[in-house]
């Protein structure tokens, strides 16, 4: 009834310009975004009467590695979980390979999730599972794959994270360490091509450390995968990423590539890097 | 004055926006049925069902007793022994295990299930499920309903038999009441619709335990305290809602 009434008030003429304009904008945008694999325009988190994240713009292209520092409480981990649609933003738009997912529902944000895996900062494995049962979940849930070829990727992806042979242990059986790297085979076992790291080498040993990082690299290169990676290694940010780009209180101090930010004299930003490079 | 009743009126809209909340999750649970999975189905039953058996038995049995030590005595001074089978029987089937079963299992199989939600909740496995695009109402909550629906009149079978053996056991200890009328009076008074409708009444009563608990898992607030508190406030908000829906329950089917 009312929105009879409006239409009908209108000018169609005009309304047919503003249709068009609203169009060639849109059209736009999501060719911008296909090469973009994430982009985030004008994103801020109120949580509380609180600004999490505040006007937030980053693009991420097709296999790239983008990492991600900042101190504790800056809004790393949130702004992985608005990447995924784990949180939705107060304002602003989210795109994933060229689909705005700020306001779609949850079924649709699915499909586009198959796509994607996230390392969480605190493992979130599934406790009352097996190991191999954690790893496998993915393919067990989105693929009809046999059980054997199953089994067989399983033990492909806890052997990348040095973990052979503890398929059927329970992770509560696990360490800090050993349930991190557990999150991240189950992370990659689908090969998604988006793939977010949230501290995936806190709490890890040098060595481990180090061949985690070099699992993020190879992963990239094996099937173009993009990364988005949260740390508070600034040693490892420096070798693995493409760009680096520093939270402050919700907003970015800089982005840029690892030369751009060592070079970088923002008092900020220099003494985070320097209180770790040391 | 105005602060009490701004307080009252907060309150009541408290309460009317949970109930609007477990209502919306009942609407996305039926809308997911189909994704139903037997294996994790089974799971269930077993885990929720099955395990609640013992402490059922256990409850209804002393109820049948008591219920029976209770009126026994009385029935026999005004000469209505004949009749202790079949009212036993009808108290039981139609109230006493159904709604004793629900709060037995509100507080075993509610705070159960509230308690693992809701660590899978603060433990961010429950976002670990919708990143790897799996709907957590579908996967945790449809299984669990399911198996509550189906296993609370089962055991509210069981509770039945338990329940009316126990009192006959007290009615031996009364002479003038005969194995002979003791079995004589449930074939009189009871008819099937007496067992039949209480076992409806714990469909429903399954279903609000599975309901109540899944939506107090998975809202529950950070850290094991939050655990703790939704625990209690799921076993507190299912007995409530069970006695509440009972009073409808029973008037529209007796
Ligand atoms: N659910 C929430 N409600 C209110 N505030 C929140 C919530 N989650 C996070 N915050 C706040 O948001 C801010 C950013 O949190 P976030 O977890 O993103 O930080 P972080 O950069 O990942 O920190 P860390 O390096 O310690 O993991 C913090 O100040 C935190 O207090
Ligand atoms: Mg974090």
């Amino acid at each position: 009834m009312n929105k009879e009434f409006i239409s009908k008030s209108e000018n169609s003429e005009d309304k047919k310009a503003v249709f068009k304009e609203f169009d060639a904008i849109n059209q736009e945008m999501v060719a911008k975004a296909k090469e973009d694999m994430v982009k985030l325009v004008d994103v801020s988190v109120e949580l509380d009467g609180r600004y999490i994240l505040k006007d937030i713009n980053l693009t991420v292209k097709r296999g790239e590695i983008l990492v991600i520092i900042g101190s504790s409480g800056s809004g790393k981990s949130t702004l992985l979980k608005l990447i995924i649609g784990l949180l939705k933003p107060t304002s602003g738009q989210i795109w994933i390979d060229g689909k705005n997912i700020t306001m779609i529902h949850e079924d649709d944000l699915n499909e586009i999730r198959l796509k994607m895996g996230m390392v969480f900062q605190y493992s979130a494995l599934f406790d009352s599972m097996s190991i191999g049962d954690n790893v496998a979940f993915g393919l067990k849930e989105h693929t009809d794959l046999d059980e054997s070829v199953i089994k067989e990727i399983v033990t492909e992806k806890l052997g990348l994270v040095d973990l052979k042979g503890i398929e059927d242990n329970m992770p509560n059986t696990l360490s800090g360490g050993m349930k991190k790297r557990v999150g991240l085979a189950r992370a990659i076992a689908i090969d998604p091509q988006i793939v977010l790291y949230d501290e995936p080498t806190s709490g890890l040993d040098p060595i481990n450390s180090k061949v985690i990082d070099e699992l993020i690299v190879s992963t990239k290169k094996a099937i173009q995968a993009t990364a988005v990676v949260v740390t508070h290694d600034i040693k490892s940010a420096f070798t693995i990423s493409d760009r680096i780009a520093m939270l402050h209180e919700g907003s970015f101090v800089i982005m840029g590539t690892p030369e751009e930010v060592k070079k970088s004299e923002n008092p900020v930003v220099k003494n985070f890097i320097n209180g770790f490079v040391t | 004055m105005l602060s009490i009743l701004s307080g009252i009126g907060n309150l009541i809209f408290q309460k009317l926006e949970l109930f609007g909340q477990l209502v919306l999750l009942t609407i996305d649970t039926i809308k997911r049925l189909r994704f139903l999975d037997i294996k994790r189905l089974v799971k269930q039953m077993a885990h929720l069902g099955v395990d609640s058996l013992p402490i059922v038995l256990l409850t209804i049995f002393f109820t049948g007793v008591v219920i029976t030590i209770q009126t026994a005595q009385e029935f026999i001074k005004y000469g209505a022994q004949s009749t202790v089978g079949g009212i036993v029987t009808i108290a039981m089937g139609r109230e006493l295990a159904p709604v004793l079963t629900g709060v037995v299992m509100a507080g075993r199989v509610g705070a159960a299930i509230t308690a693992e939600l809701g660590s899978m909740k603060v433990t961010e496995q429950i976002d670990a499920l919708r990143v790897m695009a799996v709907n957590p109402v579908a996967y945790l909550v449809v299984p669990r309903l399911i198996a509550c629906i189906i296993m609370c009149p089962i055991l509210v079978v069981f509770a039945n038999v338990i329940g009316i053996i126990g009192s006959y056991i007290i009615t031996t200890f009364y002479d003038s009441i005969t194995t002979q009328m003791f079995i004589n009076s449930i074939k009189v008074f009871v008819v099937p619709h007496d067992i039949t409708g209480g076992m409806i009444k714990a469909c429903f009563f399954g279903a609000i335990i599975a309901i109540v608990g899944c939506h107090k898992g998975l809202n529950t607030a950070e850290g094991a305290e939050g655990v703790g508190t939704a625990t209690t406030e799921s076993v507190v908000l299912s007995i409530i809602l069970i006695f509440f829906f009972n009073c409808i329950l029973s008037a529209l089917l007796y």
